[in-house]
């Protein structure tokens, strides 16, 4: 595969498509920087769900009627697409969930607090994680006696891959690593991290909440076990995630819900549960979702990965070299743009990030502030908080030119 | 359109940059420590009573600009109240905070109205509480830590 090109995309014609980016907050014009935490949905994605509801809305896998014939024929398109869209072998690898965070507990719950983890049995993760990606595990700890140990990460914001080597021994059980750091942009070495837990005997779970929405993800060139993440950070609803998973450990793995649609039979007392992935699909599941986040998958499928990846890798060049500039700023993780994605944390010297975000939301411009719901991170840095700016595919440079005009009001605030 | 000069206004800046009472009181009568983990803050409040009045009240931590001003502010403030005096203030500032934008504002709190702006802000309205609750806890002798979610 080609490595992404830095080339900007056709942003206006982006931007056209999502109708929020045409209003204005508190008269300015908005300047949308929180990608990370949740990105906003072009039309089509938004025509996809309100379709569902007016035209063929009815619950998927049991009616005999038309609409439900419909609705299920959408419902399985929208795996197929994701599944196309990560590279699995098989849509039958793909679980819906509500997002992230469910899939995680999923495999938390139904591989290691129900399944194959035993007391002393290592959970090894690293100390840059969100917290979806820590309490899952602390569960694990807690009702099983696991034991859970750390990667550390470099003042630049990588893992210390030697500390990876030394605490991976064959008492490791389960590797959970994120793909892509939510608050330093790092993406970490995946497809080398999956395969030295292979060799251990260990499974990799891979976090890919920050990812999936921005670069190519091939779950089969990762060689990752099970990987999740959400439709509401790549331009689908909210309510709607994925977990991915080989299907040898999906069949080991317990569901977390049990109800209707999980099961083959039920009698009293005892049931039979029906295949995977659906016995993890327990309860009517987000149909407009799962729906809109295909119409999602098709949306940067048609831009492409690559171009996505390309774009945001300009993006962030630009944005750490202006901010590079300005005196009394300091931006964390990795230099590198082909190492890290386009989250940008920040800090200015004498005002806090609650402050920045606030004086930055008057001028239209939406950042996050706080600890990024990574606490250990944050505590690694030292830091109480920062702010942070992150980009995708409708933000251009402009948007950064006013984040920069947006720190320099800032500064003369807090003069 | 709300004001940013209003919410960062020099008085506001200034208790920020240098705040009152920002040291411990060795013989303290009470102490509370308050947090707001949604943005990290964290605040100290140590009170000295004499006789059911507040006779020296201080705080240490770090946050916001608004959440360090207010805790300045709130010192002077409260030095020499009794406590329910102390109690009606906080009540009395509480509803300037999160009053609808445009409400006069109640004069009877002094320097206190400077964090009228606040109210255009919703967000922000627990970065200026955030002392206030520490110091009711540290008046009622709550020993937990206060936590504003």
């Amino acid at each position: 595969m080609a490595k992404p090109a830095k080339v900007l995309l056709n942003v206006p014609a982006i931007k056209a498509d999502f109708p929020i980016l045409q209003r204005t907050v508190r008269d300015k014009r908005l300047v949308y920087l929180d990608s990370a935490a949740t990105s906003q949905k072009p039309k089509q994605v938004i025509d996809a769900t309100s379709d569902f509801y007016s035209r063929y809305n009815a619950n998927v896998h049991r009616a005999i009627y038309e609409l439900g014939e419909e609705s299920t024929r959408e419902y399985e398109g929208a795996r197929e697409k994701v599944a196309a869209f990560i590279q699995a072998k098989s849509a039958m690898e793909i679980v819906f969930t509500k997002s992230t965070t469910e899939s995680i507990n999923v495999v938390a719950y139904g591989y290691g607090l129900k399944g194959k983890i035993e007391k002393g049995d290592e959970i090894l993760g690293t100390v840059m994680e969100h917290h979806s990606n820590h309490v899952p595990w602390h569960f694990v700890k807690d009702h099983k006696g696991a034991v859970l140990k750390y990667v550390d990460v470099n003042d630049d914001g990588t893992l210390k891959m030697e500390q990876y080597d030394a605490l991976l021994t064959n008492r490791t059980k389960i590797v959970t690593v994120t793909l892509c750091s939510n608050v330093l942009g790092t993406i970490n070495p995946v497809k080398e991290i999956a395969k030295r837990a292979h060799e251990v005997g260990a499974i990799c779970v891979v976090d890919a909440a920050q990812a999936a929405p921005h670069m190519p993800i091939d779950v089969q060139s990762l060689d990752a076990d099970f990987l999740a993440f959400s439709g509401h950070k790549m331009l689908g609803p909210t309510g709607i995630g994925v977990l991915y998973g080989k299907p040898d450990l999906l069949e080991a793995t317990e569901p977390l819900l049990g109800g209707g649609e999980m099961i083959r039979e039920v009698h009293l007392g005892w049931a039979k549960w029906n295949d995977v992935p659906y016995k993890f699909e327990g309860g009517t599941p987000n149909i407009a979702g799962a729906i809109g986040l295909g119409v999602a998958v098709d949306y940067l499928t048609t831009i492409g990965m690559d171009a996505v990846r390309g774009h945001e890798m300009e993006v962030t060049e630009y944005a750490l070299e202006k901010l590079a500039r300005l005196k009394g700023v300091q931006t964390y993780g990795p230099r590198d743009v082909t190492k890290r994605a386009g989250v940008v944390s920040f800090t200015i010297d004498g005002a806090h990030p609650h402050d920045i975000a606030s004086i930055l939301d008057v001028e239209g411009i939406c950042v996050r502030s706080g600890h990024h719901c990574a606490q250990p991170l944050m505590e690694r840095f030292n830091l109480p908080a920062t702010a942070r700016a992150s980009f995708y595919v409708y933000n251009d440079l402009d948007d950064v030119d006013a984040l920069v005009a947006g720190i320099k009001k800032v500064q003369e605030v807090f003069a | 359109m709300p004001d940013l000069r209003e919410l960062y206004q020099d008085t506001i800046l200034d208790h920020s940059k240098r705040p009152r009472n920002f040291r411990e009181i060795a013989d303290a009568s009470a102490t509370a420590v308050g947090h707001n983990p949604l943005c990290g803050d964290r605040v100290t409040v140590y009170l000295r009573l004499d006789d059911g009045t507040i006779a020296d009240v201080s705080f240490v931590g770090q946050g916001c600009a608004i959440s360090k001003a207010s805790a300045s502010l709130m010192t002077d403030a409260v030095k020499g109240k009794s406590k329910s005096e102390a109690h009606g203030l906080f009540e009395r500032f509480h509803k300037m905070v999160t009053a609808r934008p445009g409400d006069p504002v109640d004069t009877s709190l002094g320097k206190l109205a400077v964090l009228s702006g606040v109210c255009e802000f919703p967000v922000r309205v627990k970065c200026a509480s955030l002392a206030w609750h520490t110091l009711e806890a540290a008046l009622e002798r709550k020993q937990e830590t206060v936590s504003l979610e």
